[in-house]
């Protein structure tokens, strides 16, 4: 049992240790020695003709960006909403909550087709509000109900009190529901920081100018590129520089990570 | 508490940032997509309509003859039934009324009837084209998509839930576990798939050398390019990448049985297999179907990995459903890309909504 379990976890850590170390090595070294051994001279060029050659910076300050503003824009946004859903009253409350409720449960595999079209239409392709516009819409349907499940449960007290003392809806939800709220945060921002970078296919039909692309399609485009398909080990240094940022990350804080990825995939 | 309608609009005002993203970026597109399929080329200058035709060309003939068929029996045989009824009994409501069914009857009867010669009309198609499929290539690539999802739901799946049992209830070297399994599903598909692709290629060939330091000679293959490899091994790379879901997910499921059930059974002389069968099982049920719908939905989609591991090559043999559709739209065909995409997106609902079905009759037993 516990053989199954190391060799398991073994071929899950070992591309990595071997990423990271062939990613010093140069070319040469590597085709001699297939990247098993330690580089005898750590080649430190290989990441300049990643950063340089593969605009693997560009990709990479592109990715925090979108990530970033993304981020941003779904918390704001889905908690304004999440809130209005949960504690105040207008027409149709309930149908416009089924709506974001049907959007998650339908699959689009498909649903970069017609976004295509319409983007290209209103001249928003090849744009990073594009880009953000559409990515702020993919994490909303899942973050409002978690904001929402969130307030249904949260007590009424606080804004009460706050309301009695003069405060506005706006003033509220700043004050006092969005520092409440802090663990649905949590949650919200996890899940949808990692969808956003990890995000591919709409950055992939939208972007074709290459100093715009995100992380993925950059490696996507920087591996098709004659120095990823000749120059492996530089191609290893870009996939590197991609990971090792996530893979810190994520050993950093992996307790809240699973947490908040399994919360958020749970609902959807 | 009653609100003025002041009051509403400002509470409304809260919704609308999501609303009109929600609307622009979700909405629109989603009923575009209906539009879109009943047209021929790209882009909104080009667009031709052609009603039905990307259908009846992603369907024909069999789906045709088939789907024809059942629509058009059912407007012929619900209209007759109701006025065979009607007959027979004291017909209810005003006159208007009856005569709105009845010509509302006649007129479903004639579109079934369009329907049924249509389908005997396709029905001559596969004689003469001699092929029950003419866009053999479309589905093709949803087969393959399924041959993956085939992997994950088995190899994948067992895999996962073989290693959460293992771990259950150990818990400080689960966590280790939890976290390194776990690191393959937070990196992206295109990470995995260039990583793996640069341990498959012939050449360096560090897996085949791997593996001739291990004198396991004749399991080298030609990974990446051999036809007969490509889609199986984007198959299993798609589950070595995935099974940390999977493995996460049945084990939160695993961690909230109560340990005094197993206690009890012990008691009562119920050995390892029975506990598992009796208690494990039935207890993991709705569990099990999630991860099984979220294993097909997220295989079928499956887009990013392919892309960068094989190039949808060799000879398009790893051309997944998804990437097919991808490349319809490059190709300027954004109009039959819409029709596939709505057909594979029913497919989906209805396995998903029949996998729901199935656990619920499941549950009652």
């Amino acid at each position: 049992m516990h053989t199954f379990l190391i060799s398991v976890a073994i071929s899950c850590i070992f591309p990595f240790l071997w990423m990271v170390n062939s990613s010093f090595k140069s070319n040469s070294e590597f085709i001699s020695d297939y990247g098993f051994r330690l580089p005898c001279k750590i080649m430190w060029k290989n990441y300049f003709i990643a950063f340089y050659q593969g605009k693997m910076g560009i990709y990479f300050l592109n990715s925090l960006i979108y990530t970033f503003v993304s981020v941003i824009g779904i918390v704001v946004i889905s908690s304004l909403a999440g809130y209005s859903f949960s504690r105040l009253q207008f027409r149709g409350k309930n149908f416009i909550f089924f709506l974001f409720l049907a959007a998650m449960m339908i699959p689009t595999p498909a649903g970069f087709v017609p976004l295509y079209v319409l983007l290209k239409a209103v001249g928003l392709l090849n744009t990073r509000v594009g880009y953000c516009l559409a990515m702020i819409n993919v994490g909303l349907s899942l973050s409002i109900y978690l904001y929402k499940t969130f307030f249904d449960k949260l007590p009424r007290d606080l804004e009460d009190a706050a309301r009695i003392d003069g405060c506005n809806r706006l003033r509220i939800w700043w004050h006092v529901i969005l520092p409440l709220a802090r663990p649905a945060t949590a949650v919200v921002v996890i899940f949808n920081a990692l969808n956003v970078w990890n995000e591919f296919v709409l950055a992939l039909v939208i972007f074709s100018n290459r100093n715009l692309m995100p992380l993925q399609v950059g490696l996507k485009e920087f591996a098709s590129s004659s120095v990823g398909l000749t120059n492996y080990t530089a191609l290893l240094a870009g996939l590197t520089i991609a990971s090792l940022p996530i893979i810190i990350i994520y050993l950093l804080m992996q307790k809240h990570i699973i947490k908040g990825i399994t919360a958020g995939a749970l609902v959807g | 508490m009653h609100y003025t309608l002041r009051e509403e609009i400002k509470n409304f005002s809260f919704v609308l940032p999501a609303l009109v993203i929600f609307f622009f970026f979700y909405i629109l597109p989603f009923f575009y997509t209906f539009l879109l399929a009943l047209h021929q080329g790209s882009g909104l200058s080009s667009l031709k309509f052609v009603g039905l035709e990307n259908f009846r060309r992603l369907l024909s003939p069999a789906g045709v003859v088939i789907l024809s068929g059942i629509v058009g029996s059912i407007l012929v045989v619900v209209p007759l039934l109701r006025f065979w009824k009607e007959r027979k009994f004291v017909p209810q409501g005003s006159r208007v009324k009856r005569t709105i069914l009845r010509i509302i009857g006649i007129g479903s009867i004639g579109i079934g009837g369009v329907c049924i010669f249509y389908g005997f009309r396709e029905f001559s198609e596969i004689f003469s084209s001699s092929a029950w499929i003419i866009d053999r290539e479309w589905w093709t690539s949803v087969g393959r998509s399924f041959y993956i999802t085939l992997w994950a739901l088995t190899f994948q799946n067992f895999l996962a839930f073989a290693l959460a049992l293992c771990v259950d209830r150990a818990i400080r070297t689960g966590q280790i576990y939890r976290a390194i399994f776990f690191l393959l599903p937070v990196l992206s598909e295109i990470i995995i798939g260039l990583l793996v692709r640069s341990l498959l290629l012939p050449y360096p060939g560090v897996l085949v050398h791997f593996l001739e330091r291990l004198g396991l000679k004749s399991w080298i293959r030609d990974w990446l390019n051999d036809p007969h490899y490509a889609l199986t091994t984007l198959a299993i790379t798609h589950c070595w990448r995935g099974f940390g879901w999977g493995f996460v997910i049945l084990l939160a499921g695993l961690q909230t049985i109560p340990q005094t059930l197993y206690e009890a059974a012990r008691i009562d002389g119920a050995n390892g297999w029975q506990r598992f069968t009796k208690i494990t099982l039935p207890l993991m049920l709705p569990v099990i179907v999630l991860v099984i719908i979220l294993t097909i939905l997220g295989t079928v989609q499956v887009i990013g990995l392919p892309m960068v591991l094989t190039r949808g090559g060799p000879a398009g043999r790893t051309t997944v459903s998804v990437l097919r559709i991808y490349n319809e739209l490059k190709n300027y065909h954004a109009g039959y890309a819409s029709s596939e995409g709505i057909i594979l997106g029913i497919i989906l609902v209805t396995l998903s909504f029949a996998l729901l079905k199935i656990s619920n009759k499941l549950k009652k037993i």
